[in-house]
């Protein structure tokens, strides 16, 4: 009852409403621009959160997150292009029903989906947030380390793409980690005698660059692409045939996105395209998939925005990342002086408590925004790339400066960009080097800690259950790929 | 029909240092040596501060791993060639080339300059002609942003000759 009382404090809070709706109305926006995201905007917004207190911050964050999920759904329903990565299955029955006539129909599915994939998610995070947290008493160092590994392995079974390719991404987020003064010993690593890497790379630049800048460079290799968008007279809410026809696909779709946000991946992508087949599977009419069935769009929404609070869990609990968005968020939390782990929910339930709170009226809040200002935020795509990207350029520039009022980090960031496009064009994914950027530390500290532990005995950590399990789930998820790879030959 | 068989040829005979999947394997495992070697000029702790393994392990193992997968990826892709992609328009080019054009104007020249000499280039590079959208995507949304870092988190831009005269 009190941790209700507390979910529901950002709505006595007037600065915090504020916050919200910022946040919300920021994160569609976001989302309904192709190319950039949650994860770009909440990398570009960090530093403006320096101003805020630290549960403000996260809130605007976190508001970002829910409502720049769903705000991809727009865009792949109107212009057969996904906002966000994590609609990418939305525009498969979304623009096809769009097509027909029924724009309206196909967002009122996404919206109404979308926000209880969120609200299921959320629920998820307030039951399961603390019994992993509880868990999480019983970890020491070799248990953390083999979660860290547990975590990468992950990324590259259930990732999209090669897994391998998504393995060398996660070991060289893992190698940028290293660039600068070990934290243990104080001696210099890939500094090559520039004096401002010998703080390391920050995380702002590489997110901001592998994200926003190698966008702009994708953008420039489509400037003559011209998109058919269809336009929106009104959102509709389902009518009772289409909660008939999807009630059971949106409760498996947020089940499923709430389980594979939990683990340490691509969160909303991943989910989203398993909640769409599995949508297909399931329908007694597997036939209208991809020519504009109500089913999966509710799959594919359903799951997305279940991610959400799914990716959240692991985060809080753990203070592993579940998601690139989450790492942003992560960072968030450590800049503000929030150490995440089982600590977190003993000494300060307050402040979790009021995330979870934020994060359930963001999704009541995208809901409402949705639904009403869907053509007004549909509009938001008209604007020119010409236009719109030296002005995403202008942001990224100083918002990346602005963390450490440092032009190496510009330079950086600039650098990322040019990587990211390389890439992303031969098929590596940048999510990995994301987690891998944000683990790095905790993997390097984590095994040399416990080395010291085990005096230098490497095969002591397979006596320890809960690290020896991780080790075999890490090794599970490594042939996952293999098996599959088998039984779809 | 005919063409697509032509290029099938085309792609089949071309040496193996003109594809893809080995010129990005060049470039990771060519620059992994690199780190690599570098790591061995790391400094050693002495063992009393020694706190588990020295500095540079962890990154040369790192790097071995990141060189063993990516001779994996090779190998897969010579039994599994990867799909060949488009060639890289001008207007790509010209996008680089501005990122070289910002880092050069806002080492010697200004911040600010080069925030505005890039938008105006891609703008106009992308398709805009009209001199009042130039005007507002190179000057008048950047001295926005410039404000608005500036006041909300007290900024402060590296000195340039236009900033100068701003903070002057």
């Amino acid at each position: 009852m009190d941790n209700l009382l507390l979910m529901l404090a950002p709505l006595f809070s007037s600065k915090l409403i504020l916050v919200l709706f910022f946040g919300t109305l920021f994160g569609l926006i976001l989302g309904v621009l192709p190319g950039l995201g949650p994860t770009t905007g909440g990398a570009l917004i960090l530093p403006f959160t320096m101003t805020l207190d630290p549960l403000s911050a996260i809130v605007l964050l976190t508001s970002i997150y829910c409502a720049g999920t769903y705000g991809g759904a727009i865009t792949a329903v109107l212009i057969n292009t996904p906002g966000t990565p994590a609609a990418a299955a939305t525009c498969l029955d979304g623009y096809p029903l769009a097509q027909k006539g029924e724009a309206g129909r196909a967002l009122g599915m996404a919206t109404v989906s979308s926000t209880v994939g969120g609200i299921f998610s959320v629920i998820i995070l307030v039951f399961f947030a603390p019994i992993l947290a509880q868990l999480a008493y019983e970890f020491g160092q070799p248990e953390y380390f083999a979660l860290a590994i547990f975590g990468l392995t992950m990324l590259a079974s259930i990732g999209e793409g090669s897994p391998i390719k998504n393995l060398i991404a996660g070991a060289f987020g893992i190698l940028i980690s290293t660039v600068g003064k070990d934290f243990m010993t104080s001696i210099d690593r890939f500094t090559f005698g520039i004096n401002e890497l010998t703080e390391g790379i920050g995380f702002i630049p590489v997110v901001v660059g592998l994200f926003a800048m190698s966008e702009m460079l994708t953008q420039s290799t489509l400037i003559n692409q011209v998109f058919n968008r269809i336009a929106l007279k009104a959102i509709k809410l389902p009518t009772k045939e289409d909660y008939k026809k999807t009630w059971k696909t949106i409760l498996r779709s947020s089940g499923i996105g709430s389980f594979i946000g939990v683990l340490p991946a691509e969160g909303g992508t991943v989910a989203s395209l398993i909640g769409y087949s599995e949508a297909k599977r399931f329908s007694k009419n597997p036939e209208e998939f991809g020519k504009g069935s109500i089913e999966g769009i509710a799959g594919a929404e359903a799951a997305n925005n279940a991610a959400t609070g799914g990716a959240m869990v692991p985060t809080l609990a753990l203070g592993i990342p579940g998601s690139a968005t989450t790492a942003v968020i992560l960072t968030g939390l450590i800049i503000h002086g929030v150490r995440p782990g089982p600590d977190l929910f003993r000494e300060q339930p307050d402040f979790l408590y009021g995330i979870f709170g934020a994060m359930l009226i963001a999704n009541i809040l995208f809901f409402i925004f949705g639904f009403f200002g869907a053509k007004i935020f549909a509009r938001i795509t008209l604007v020119p790339n010409k236009i719109l990207w030296p002005m995403i350029f202008a942001v990224s520039v100083c918002g990346t400066y602005s963390l450490n009022q440092s032009i190496i980090d510009v330079w950086i960031m600039l650098f990322f960009g040019v990587l990211g496009f390389f890439m992303r064009r031969y098929g590596f994914s940048v999510v990995p080097v994301i987690i891998g950027l944000i683990l790095g530390e905790l993997v390097e500290g984590t095994l040399r800690q416990s080395l010291v532990i085990f005096d230098g005995n490497w095969l002591m950590f397979f006596t320890r259950p809960i690290a020896l399990t991780f080790f075999i789930l890490s090794l599970i998820a490594l042939a996952f790929p293999l098996i599959r790879s088998k039984k779809n030959k | 029909m005919k063409n697509v068989q032509k290029l099938k040829r085309a792609n089949k005979s071309l040496p193996f240092f003109f594809k893809d999947e080995f010129k990005v394997s060049f470039v990771i495992i060519f620059v992994s040596i690199i780190l690599l070697l570098t790591t061995f000029t790391f400094d050693v702790v002495p063992p009393i501060l020694n706190r588990g393994i020295q500095p540079a392990t962890f990154p040369k193992a790192l790097l071995v791993l990141i060189i063993t997968m990516t001779l994996l990826v090779y190998y897969l892709a010579t039994k599994n060639p990867w799909k060949n992609e488009k060639k890289l328009p001008k207007s790509f080019f010209l996008t680089l080339f501005s990122f070289i054009l910002f880092v050069i104007v806002s080492k010697t020249l200004d911040f600010f300059l080069a925030i505005s000499a890039l938008s105006i280039f891609v703008s106009y590079y992308w398709g805009e002609k009209r001199l009042f959208y130039l005007l507002l995507v190179g000057i008048i949304f950047p001295i926005i942003v410039f404000i608005f870092f500036e006041t909300i988190l007290g900024l402060r831009f590296p000195p340039g000759i236009i900033t100068n005269i701003y903070y002057s």
